[in-house]
């Protein structure tokens, strides 16, 4: 009979929003952030879908302001069904009130729709480095992510989430994520 | 229901992308290859969440507290505007791309005279979709192609698709008078407008597949006006509607 070893696996990590630093969180601000800084504290913001980039690598957000007391953030989606908007703004709100924002209004803007070339350099970067290929305006991947190798071919045109499509690498004949050029 | 006829306009327009989005839900998980599964499950999700905006909108221009959803779960059949074509049944995966690029051929071509509407929702709206459509026409018309110029098989059973389907693509360019109320407001395009790039992009896709246009253009029609829409949709919505009609305003 085998004996379960005692402690083998670690403490669970406690469940966001169940146990919260409190002391942080709605802390009235003494005075207004810059719009730098909120720009700061979005950019710190992970996509849900993939966390390598952040909402302001995306390019999904297009304004920030102050109108009176209220921080008014413009968020335009990627795709009209990705489900990952709802999301984005639920971690919008939870980020922005845990610096002490208090009033926020969150706005969705559909014109100009959202196109890749809003994406940072970073963000690309970021991408093919975690494994994704950056959108590029030819249509394709530059190359292979994994292996730089130039002969790829598409898979499908359609992959594991709404912004992008399935290619493969013919060299090292690993499969991988292209993001969609739009 | 209202006799607005923007709010009919904009009934047509979510009603065509929820109820085709819907049919192209079903194949998920039993579509022949895993790529085409999801292929299928993404182009039925963005037609879901442009369904959101088209109706949301339809809803606040009704202005009787319709939200996207009620108007997709607790109207019945005789309230839905969509056209006859998208309503009709999967069939095989031939005969689903074979209805998916011909509305995908109209559905590009009134997205993009639409993003010149006099409403600015309708326009940018349109705009945002006119993306994502232009991805699906260029999808469906590859597979058509691919299909109908593959095996005997595949070429047979798209042709078959073609002349079952035909009959309900007259439908997409009759006008009648919501129309008619659009046109006059610089809201929409004139249906008929749109009739002859639509047989120049067909007749090419369907020239490039080896498969024959049927000569007859007869029409069924009926179902953008809800006056008489095929007994398939009554179907499909006891699936999509059960759950709002056994536990009416449930939510997650």
């Amino acid at each position: 009979m085998v004996k379960p070893a005692p402690h083998s696996r670690p403490a669970p990590a406690p469940v966001p929003g169940v146990v919260r630093d409190t002391a942080r969180r709605g802390a009235a601000l003494a005075e207004k952030p810059t719009l730098e800084t909120v720009w700061a504290w979005l950019s710190a913001i992970p996509d849900p879908e993939i966390p390598a980039i952040s909402l302001t690598d995306l390019g999904i957000i297009r304004d920030v302001a102050w109108q009176d007391e209220t921080l008014v953030v413009t968020i335009t989606p990627t795709y009209s069904g990705c489900p990952a908007t709802s999301i984005i703004n639920l971690d919008i709100e939870m980020a922005l009130r845990d610096h002490g924002i208090e009033k926020l209004d969150l706005k969705r803007q559909l014109s100009p729709p959202w196109t890749t070339e809003w994406m940072t350099d970073t963000g690309r970067a970021k991408l093919e480095a975690y494994g994704i290929a950056p959108p590029r305006p030819a249509g394709g991947p530059q190359h292979c992510p994994h292996c730089k190798s130039q002969a790829v071919e598409r898979i499908s045109q359609f992959g594991s989430t709404p912004c992008k499509a399935q290619w493969r690498c013919q060299d090292c004949l690993e499969p991988f994520d292209y993001f969609k050029c739009i | 229901m209202s006799t607005d006829p923007k709010f009919e306009f904009l009934c047509r327009m979510g009603d065509n992308a929820l109820v085709l989005g819907h049919r192209v839900s079903e194949w998920c998980g039993v579509a022949p290859v895993l790529e085409e599964d999801i292929a299928l499950a993404n182009v039925a999700l963005d037609l879901i969440g442009q369904t959101q905006l088209w109706l949301s909108l339809a809803g606040e221009v009704e202005g009787a507290e319709r939200d996207a959803d009620k108007l997709a779960f607790h109207r019945d059949v005789w309230d839905f505007r969509n056209v006859l074509l998208v309503e009709q049944p999967n069939g095989d995966f031939g005969q689903t791309m074979m209805r998916q690029f011909l509305f995908d051929a109209w559905h590009l071509a009134q997205l993009t005279a639409l993003i010149d509407s006099s409403d600015k929702e309708i326009a940018a709206i349109a705009e945002k979709s006119a993306k994502e459509v232009t991805y699906h026409l260029e999808r469906s018309s590859d597979t058509v192609i691919g299909l109908g110029d593959g095996t005997e098989e595949s070429h047979r059973r798209m042709q078959a698709a073609l002349d079952l389907l035909w009959p309900y693509v007259g439908e997409m360019f009759i006008g009648d008078e919501v129309d008619a109320a659009m046109v006059a407001a610089g809201i929409a395009p004139d249906p008929a407008s749109l009739r002859a790039g639509y047989d120049q992009l067909v007749g090419d896709t369907l020239a490039a597949a080896t498969l024959t246009k049927p000569e007859d253009d007869f029409a069924h029609k009926g179902g953008k006006s809800g006056a008489r829409h095929s007994e398939h949709l009554g179907h499909m919505l006891t699936q999509m509607q059960w759950l709002q009609r056994a536990y009416p305003d449930a939510t997650w």
